[in-house]
């Protein structure tokens, strides 16, 4: 990773003797080696590998205290009371795309944060997204940009003018389907899936063309009669099966495969009438990126009845494993284990409770499936105390991993339980299609937005956990008093930045994890930190409450 | 008469955008219909066709003294003196209804009058359209992407933009010379402006944020880069361009 480092910088300081960044077009070829040139983020993770690392290294453990506000972007949308703004920002040569909840697409001056244009996207009505009318981001090549939208069709507008270039209707909204992450592209297609997991959709991912618009390939993540792994899903449940795509997947380009955690399988918390294991629903799928087709796949919760979704980002490091460099996934899953995988076969290497687990008594040591403890499942009322609780151990908030202190870093929900409840559940389109859900055993201990707790230091808590993915050990852990919705950035000067429930923006020492600096922004932090550099000057940018927050070093 | 043609420009702006959304006068009289109070008032002099009154051709967007809407809804409440167009006693609302009416009739007939497919050939071709705007993800985009310009404008205004560009610019499209400090001399279309910055789309098609304290010069431009196409094309060429942009009503490729 040295060279990296080294060739970031020097691109680094290329950019900044040159002034203004010129615009160039967002080749493939840049996507491959974004880590190249740090000043930009260009896809959801940063790149490829999902590692949610930045390269620059102006901002240090020991300046890190003179950062300031270099500007503040509010939303201004149609629906101004959503404060799901959970956007990663994209940048590319000096320019910033975000999306605006539902979906607007909006370009700003990373300098100053004014806007340069807004694509205003009207909803259909019937768009009932689960759990907020958000989306996370768009993704970029050359001088497109593309979004999903909450009622389900793939857009591609012009990066310059915000002009809409194709429409792609993809998915029901009526039924459920709903886009909310950033598009991944590899080479000329455009990469998505559906969520919907509460709602019995059957879930997918799909490539479009980015010039057209044309589905290319479809992977149905429930296979359907004649497709392998029809057999895991009883009766006609794989119609309803769930197994949704709520964040964006990984990709390495020597093997041309793409990974995407899969959501929980439906209905969520009973699972009486999908005997079976319910491919391919809270997996990890490796897919050939030109075809669409399954290489292999990992399911980390077989007939899982915890709502335990694996749409987790798949993070590629290129490592060393026993002594030998060896190509692997490190995966911090919501049911409480961390994985390490080989990401060549899929090959099962480890998993390490990062949390207090009691549905399973461990792990399979050959082929990491879980061993599940008899009872422990969803039942009538008062339910079944199951750690972690419904939001799992950790959740869509990034985690992320640093070459640089060789370290994996997860957003975790700590010593934290639901009671899981049964319930009678009938498909009816477009409704709910849970079956049951957690309970709180303790109530009214989350803050959630409002600010306030009253938790006791026992009864779970939000933390940045940061373990070491040789052997999943626990290096140390930063506490929180408030559950944390934050993902994790590290930057190669080892400055970590995440954010906690009640508002604080902070940053930690990545090999140790001091506090360094904090910034209340008065609201919870629901997005992943982001990092990128334009005229010389390294900022770091997140989301709290309706505002995207862009800090610089004092100068 | 700018300003109120602007004005004008963004209201039908706000209204091609949200069609479905325009309000049902819960509890209130119904709207008034355009095109039955034109029948029951206009008809007898200006025929059915509105082209009975020489050099005047109300459904084809040509008239003798007026262009914009405000203009041509005074002249239906208080006619014309000295002529044989009376006075009426309409609402200003009933009045606007009658030429939104019309306005409706001449897009229809422009998009039906030329020939689309000839207007999308000289686009590209004769006319040059394309060194500055784009439609669908081809052309340039240094003027304003026209790929739904037939959904926020009128057939009327769309030949007058053509005959002469500098009659009514929205604001979103005016464009702005600077000269930087450092001598630089940028040109571009105005994006957005504030206190301190100026945003902007620049000749290179680079989109450029500029402090205002980094500028020397900073102008909006009397005229407008587009050319007046009054002479360089037929009236049957201008006829097919005002087609085919008509027929762009966004939505992207299909």
């Amino acid at each position: 990773m040295k060279r990296l480092v080294a060739g970031g910088l020097w691109l680094m300081v290329v950019a900044w003797l040159v002034g203004a960044p010129l615009q160039a077009q967002v080749t493939f070829d840049r996507l491959l080696h974004a880590a190249r040139e740090p000043q930009n983020w260009l896809t959801y993770s940063g790149t490829y590998f999902s590692q949610r690392h930045s390269e620059l290294v102006q901002i240090t453990p020991e300046n890190v205290k003179n950062l300031e506000p270099a500007w503040i972007y509010q939303l201004n949308s149609r629906e101004p009371t959503s404060t799901r703004f959970e956007v990663t920002p994209v940048v590319a040569d000096g320019i910033m795309y975000i999306v605006q909840p539902p979906n607007d697409i909006i370009a700003l001056d990373a300098v100053t944060g004014r806007p340069f244009w807004t694509y205003a996207y009207n909803p259909s009505q019937q768009a009932r997204p689960c759990c907020g009318r958000l989306n996370r981001g768009v993704a970029i090549h050359e001088d497109r940009l593309f979004m999903g939208t909450i009622d389900g069709h793939m857009i591609a507008i012009d990066a310059k003018t915000g002009a809409l270039l194709w429409d792609t209707t993809v998915v029901r909204p009526e039924a459920g389907y709903a886009f909310a992450s950033a598009p991944l592209v590899i080479k000329d297609k455009v990469i998505i899936g559906p969520a919907g997991g509460e709602y019995g959709i059957r879930g997918f991912l799909a490539a479009f063309d980015v010039a057209t618009g044309k589905e290319a390939w479809r992977f149905n993540l429930v296979p359907g009669p004649g497709e392998p792994g029809f057999d895991t899903w009883q009766g006609d449940s794989w119609k309803t099966g769930g197994a949704s795509i709520w964040l964006t997947g990984s990709y390495d380009p020597e093997l041309n495969l793409t990974y995407w955690g899969v959501g929980n399988p439906g209905p969520d918390w009973n699972g009486d009438n999908r005997e079976g294991d319910n491919l391919y629903s809270n997996s990890v799928v490796a897919l050939d990126a030109d075809t669409g087709k399954l290489k292999w796949h990992f399911q980390f919760s077989p007939h899982d009845e915890f709502d335990y979704d694996a749409v987790q980002i798949p993070v590629l490091a290129d490592a060393q494993w026993q002594g030998k460099p060896r190509k692997l996934m490190y995966f911090a899953n919501r049911n409480g284990y961390f994985y390490v995988l080989d990401r060549v076969t899929g090959q099962f290497l480890s998993g390490k409770p990062f949390v207090e687990v009691n549905w399973a008594s461990g792990l399979d040591p050959n082929t990491g499936r879980p061993i599940r403890i008899a009872g422990r499942a969803p039942s009538a009322p008062p339910g079944t105390l199951i750690f972690p609780g419904n939001q799992g151990g950790t959740n869509w908030y990034s985690p992320s991993y640093s070459p640089r202190t060789g370290l994996f870093y997860i957003p975790t929900w700590a010593n934290y339980s639901s009671l899981y409840v049964r319930d009678k559940v009938e498909y009816v389109e477009g409704r709910r299609f849970a079956g049951g859900g957690g309970r709180a055993p303790v109530p009214g201990i989350r803050t959630g937005q409002g600010g306030y707790s009253w938790a006791k230091p026992e009864e779970g808590y939000g933390a940045v956990r940061a373990i070491d993915p040789t052997t999943g050990a626990l290096r140390w852990e930063y506490k929180m008093s408030d559950l944390t919705w934050a993902g994790v950035l590290t930057t190669a000067s080892n400055v970590l930045f995440s954010g906690s429930g009640e508002g604080y923006f902070f940053a930690l020492d990545a090999r140790t994890g001091a506090l360094l600096w904090k910034s209340q922004l008065g609201a919870t932090i629901r997005s992943g930190p982001m990092s990128y550099a334009v005229n010389g000057k390294q900022h770091v940018a997140v989301t709290s409450g309706s505002g995207l927050f862009v800090f610089k070093l004092r100068e | 008469m700018l300003s109120f043609l602007i004005v004008t420009a963004a209201t039908s702006m706000a209204l091609a955008r949200a069609p479905a959304q325009a309000p049902a006068q819960a509890g209130g009289p119904p709207p008034p219909n355009g095109e039955q109070l034109y029948k029951q008032n206009c008809i007898e002099c200006h025929g059915p066709e509105g082209n009975e009154v020489p050099d005047v051709d109300l459904g084809r967007g040509r008239f003798r003294r007026a262009t914009t809407d405000p203009e041509l809804i005074g002249i239906v409440l208080r006619g014309i003196p000295n002529t044989a167009m009376p006075p009426n006693n309409f609402s200003e609302a009933q009045a606007s209804a009658i030429v939104q009416y019309l306005r409706a009739r001449a897009s229809r007939a422009a998009a039906s009058a030329g020939n689309a497919a000839n207007g999308r050939a000289l686009f590209t071709g004769k006319g040059t359209c394309t060194t500055c705007h784009r439609v669908n993800g081809s052309g340039a985009r240094t003027g304003p992407d026209l790929s739904d310009v037939g959904r926020l404008r009128n057939s009327t205004d769309i030949e007058r933009a053509m005959l002469e560009p500098d009659f009514a610019v929205l604001p979103s499209n005016r464009f702005v010379r600077i000269v930087t400090r450092d001598g630089a001399t940028i040109t571009g279309r105005m994006l957005n402006q504030d206190m301190f910055t100026v945003q902007l789309i620049d000749s290179k098609e680079q989109l450029r944020s500029l402090m205002r304290a980094d500028l020397k010069e900073f102008a909006f431009l009397e005229r407008s880069p587009m050319p007046s196409y009054r002479g360089k094309l037929s009236a049957s060429e201008i006829a097919d361009l005002v087609s085919y942009l008509v027929s762009l009503q966004g939505g992207g490729v299909q």
